[in-house]
């Protein structure tokens, strides 16, 4: 279609027909193609001395790889895997890695050269011209496959008998499906998944690091202490998928400084609990700044302001953290007082 | 060789090689392919670098596999590396940390492994760029570079996979962030994170599939990808650059036996040898620095592998906008560099199309263009790369901001800006140095090589002696091809009825004017410019 709508002549000459065959330059085409330029003899063709230089310098390159190669394999045996050398520039570093890394490198690296140098010095350099031919076929030839081809549809009959065409793109189409259907148990559907975390009224509050519940003493201005349910274990089945939502961050500010209300409401004596996942894409959140209450997420530095429910004051995040609502309970433990009120962590379609 | 005295006397060699071409005829295979010429040019070395990487990549990944555990059950550590030893930790996590310091060896071809995966990525990078600025994709070659550009994608998933599988802090962040974009995908994307990860984040089961990703099914469509690559190279024969005797109907240089045969065999040796080398001295990922994931830690300074950085930069620099409506939550925060990422990606696809859709040129063409003799494909090129290497500094703006003791705020605000303005400016920029260019080859072609000599004329006035360029150097610089600007053909048809220009045309007119008006490309000389300026005064 599109070759149709630009004439010809917009396209450039090509070169061959500009300027003629081969030829030298001539009054009429200064800019004619001379040629291939004569071959140039290097000292190797000419010198049988230089030569056997060569050759020796190649047939070198061989052996140290061999060396290389036993280097390796007694590097492999007598060097204890946990012995660590110190080697400029590079510190400590694990000396049976850097020697069997030297030696195979040495060892490969040598036979590639001893090679790359026997064909640039000894191996004929002369160049020579090889036909290219198009790649569409003749005109005859494809006038034979058009042929052939209507042939074979006439005699399937494909055109002819539509009931059988038809049936059959239906069932090609459809078997398909099963295979789409096997894909169903490769996990449950989200439902309200995303919803809910471990947190429930009356759960305590357990530090991070030491795995005791916090009492509100325990958090002092200006420090960040990460939390986690009671109940939930390292050792347990869903750690690792339970903690990535319930991670807490808890910190303690002035009530006075606390912008927002509801965040002053959810809170403890000025002791405040919000989701540790960065609501961009779901990194935990590690760094504070007790001054201005700014927590930074390290991965795409969304910065959130806690004085201020949390909201997004830097960076890519779209929404504030989450808060969690605690209390103390009767022997004086910091609690939760429900779940997260909306989902933690990054947004998603059905959030809403 | 029905003759029985002569199958007596034909060496084993031959015997063999009888043998087989009866089964598999490869003489005839032979004939065309054993003396193959293959042109030179120190470019052309880039894809060999690509395949030879490749190949390390699997001998190295076949090793590993024989000591991976894909599992994410959790063990207690109790390997030689003392700080981390009654830390729990995935069996994946546990395993690489066993290939790392107690298979003797391992932590060689672990590192072998991971440096050939960012050198094979970098080197199809590079190649592609050679295809591209050298015109290389023309037809007939759409095909080979489609199938460039898919090992490329291929490439970055396979790398992605590969590095989420030791599970450790590193890696375990990235997989996060990709399951966080993932959610951003409007009414399919919980979905698709649940069937996934098999549930919620992380759960127990995306190193394992990750496992069957990245060693079976990616690579072996790669695998078939780079033998097809490979044919059709062989198919197509290579390309050349211009010069005397090569032509559009030939291709000048060395035969394959033995010349290319030695000088590629043996450059696999050298990548494979600088590679275990650079495995040996610098190391890459180590695990153990960074310990196992949890989900509710990091470590600062998080940076994917290279080729990840750009669209790390894309999610980093664009604002956190997220639109709520009806219930529903549009995150095009994180959706928007999703598409972006593709589209990006996709550009390189369809480029070839677009290019020869705007040219109309339905030839072969087997002669490489210089850069500067097509300044606008040449400056879309550049405005490509600058806005990916803009994307990759904002991938990396925490560190450019610490490095060089900049607030990150103002790291990424030069990104956003740049991701507009940079492309842009490189386009402009890059197309009159391309003009630039030709127009000293122009210079050079009328008025000869500039020789250094100064020279005194009688009257007093100091010139610089030009030397007339030799017929090579004149072929070589004038040989190229120069399209002249589409124009809206005649609007009334032989009957003298209107006829309707359609709409792309008109758009095509308009790009082959930007691609080859005036303002894009300089004439080259003509013969009789020559002509009259070396008869006439000689030099002015
Ligand atoms: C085709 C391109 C491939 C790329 C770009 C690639 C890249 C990677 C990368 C970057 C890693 C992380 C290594 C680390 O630092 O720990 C990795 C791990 C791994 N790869 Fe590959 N790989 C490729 C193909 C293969 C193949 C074909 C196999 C096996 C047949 C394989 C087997 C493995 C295994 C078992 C691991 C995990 C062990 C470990 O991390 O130490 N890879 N891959
Ligand atoms: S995940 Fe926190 S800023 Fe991106």
């Amino acid at each position: 279609m599109s070759s149709q709508d630009i004439p010809e002549e917009n396209l450039p000459a090509e070169r061959d027909h500009a300027h003629g065959a081969v030829g030298v330059a001539d009054e009429k085409n200064p800019f004619a193609d001379p040629g291939l330029p004569p071959h140039e003899h290097r000292i190797q063709d000419i010198d049988e001395r230089a030569a056997k230089r060569s050759e020796r310098a190649v047939a070198f390159l061989f052996t140290l790889s061999m060396l290389a190669t036993v280097g390796f394999i007694a590097s492999y045996v007598a060097i204890p895997h946990d012995k660590s050398v110190f080697i400029f520039p590079l510190g400590h570093i694990s000396a049976l890695n850097f020697a069997l890394g030297m030696t195979l490198g040495a060892a490969l690296f040598c036979i590639g050269a001893g090679a790359v140098h026997w064909a640039r010095t000894l191996m004929s350099d002369v160049e020579i011209a090889d036909e290219r031919h198009p790649i569409s076929a003749e005109p005859e030839v494809k006038a034979k496959v058009m042929a052939d081809f209507r042939d074979g549809a006439r005699e399937s009959a494909l055109g002819r008998r539509k009931l059988i065409r038809n049936t059959m793109f239906g069932a090609l189409a459809l078997f398909p499906l099963s295979g789409v259907v096997l894909l169903r148990d490769l996990g449950p559907l989200p439902e309200d998944k995303l919803r809910h975390t471990l947190w429930a009224k009356g759960k305590l509050l357990v530090n991070m690091n030491t795995n005791e519940p916090l009492r509100p003493s325990d958090v002092a201005v200006g420090s960040l202490t990460f939390a986690k349910p009671e109940g939930l274990e390292e050792h347990d089945h869903e750690f690792q998928t339970e903690i990535a939502k319930a991670a807490l961050m808890i910190v303690r500010i002035q009530p006075d400084n606390i912008k927002d209300k509801r965040e002053l409401e959810w809170s403890h004596e000025g002791i405040v609990a919000y989701s540790k996942i960065c609501t961009h894409v779901g990194c935990p959140i590690s760094l504070y700044e007790q001054q201005t209450h700014h927590v930074l997420c390290p991965c795409h530095q969304s910065t959130f302001d806690l004085s201020d429910g949390a909201r997004v004051i830097f960076g890519p995040a779209g929404h504030a953290l989450p808060q969690l609502r605690i209390g103390v309970n009767d022997e004086g433990y910091l609690e939760a007082l429900g779940d997260f009120e909306e989902p933690v962590g990054p947004a998603f379609w059905e959030r809403g | 060789m029905s003759n029985k005295d002569d199958r007596r006397k034909a060496p084993a060699g031959e015997r063999v090689a009888d043998w087989a071409d009866g089964r598999l005829g490869i003489y005839s295979l032979a004939k065309a392919n054993m003396r193959k010429i293959f042109p030179d040019h120190w470019s052309f070395m880039l894809g060999e670098i690509c395949l030879y990487s490749f190949i390390i990549i699997i001998l190295t990944g076949v090793y590993l596999t024989l000591f991976f555990h894909p599992s994410m059950n959790e063990v207690e550590y109790h390997g030689s590396y003392v700080p981390l030893q009654g830390q729990l930790m995935s069996e994946a996590f546990n395993s690489t940390m066993h290939i790392s310091f107690d298979v003797r060896g391992g932590l060689l071809i672990r590192q072998i492994h991971h440096w050939a995966a960012v050198i094979f990525l970098a080197g199809m990078f590079v190649h592609m760029m050679r295809v591209f600025f050298t015109g290389a994709f023309r037809k007939p070659r759409e095909i080979n570079w489609l199938f460039g550009f898919l090992l490329f994608v291929l490439g970055m998933f396979t790398g992605f996979t590969g590095y989420s599988l030791p599970d450790d802090l590193l890696s375990g962040t990235g997989v996060r962030f990709t399951q966080g974009a993932i959610l951003s995908v409007p009414i399919v994307g919980t979905y698709i994170s649940m069937f996934l990860f098999g549930g919620e984040f992380p759960g127990g089961d995306f190193v394992a599939r990750f496992y069957s990703i990245h060693i079976l099914l990616l690579p072996g469509i790669m695998l078939g990808l780079v033998v097809g690559h490979l044919i059709l190279v062989f198919y197509h024969k290579h390309t050349q650059f211009a010069g005397p005797g090569r032509t559009n109907k030939n291709v000048v240089g060395m035969p394959l036996l033995p010349v290319y045969m030695a000088k590629a065999g043996g450059f696999f040796f050298l990548v494979f040898g600088a590679i275990a080398a650079i495995s040996g001295i610098a190391s890459i990922n180590p695990i153990w620095v960074l310990g196992p994931y949890r989900p509710d830690q990091v470590s600062t300074g998080a940076q994917p592998d290279w080729y990840m950085g750009f669209a790390e930069g894309l999610i980093r620099a664009m604002p956190g906008w997220e639109i709520n409506i009806w219930g529903h939550t549009l995150v095009m925060g994180v959706f928007v560099p999703l598409v972006l990422f593709g589209v990006f990606l996709g550009m390189i696809a369809v480029y070839p199309f677009i290019e020869s859709w705007v040219t109309g040129d339905k030839r072969e063409h087997h002669i490489l263009d210089r850069p500067r003799n097509a300044p606008t494909r040449t400056a879309f090129g550049v405005a490509w790369v600058t806005g990916y290497m803009i994307m990759l500094i904002g991938g990396g703006n925490d560190i450019f901001a610490t490095h060089f003791h900049l607030s990150i705020n103002a790291v990424t605000w030069f990104v956003r800006i740049g991701f507009f303005a940079g492309p842009v400016i490189a386009f402009v920029v890059t197309k009159r140095i391309c003009l630039g260019l030709q127009r000293r080859d122009k210079e050079k072609v009328l008025h000869g090589r500039e020789t250094g000599t100064i020279k005194r004329l009688p009257h007093g006035e100091f010139i610089e002696v030009h030397e007339p360029l030799s017929q090579e150097a004149l072929y070589t610089l004038t040989s190229h091809e120069q399209y002249a600007p589409a124009e809206i053909g005649p609007t009334v048809d032989e009957n003298g009825v209107e006829r309707k220009v359609k709409r792309g045309e008109k758009v095509r007119v308009k790009l082959s004017k930007a691609y080859y008006g005036e303002e894009s490309q300089i004439p080259k000389p003509t013969v009789e410019e020559y002509k009259e300026i070396t008869s006439g005064h000689g030099h002015h």
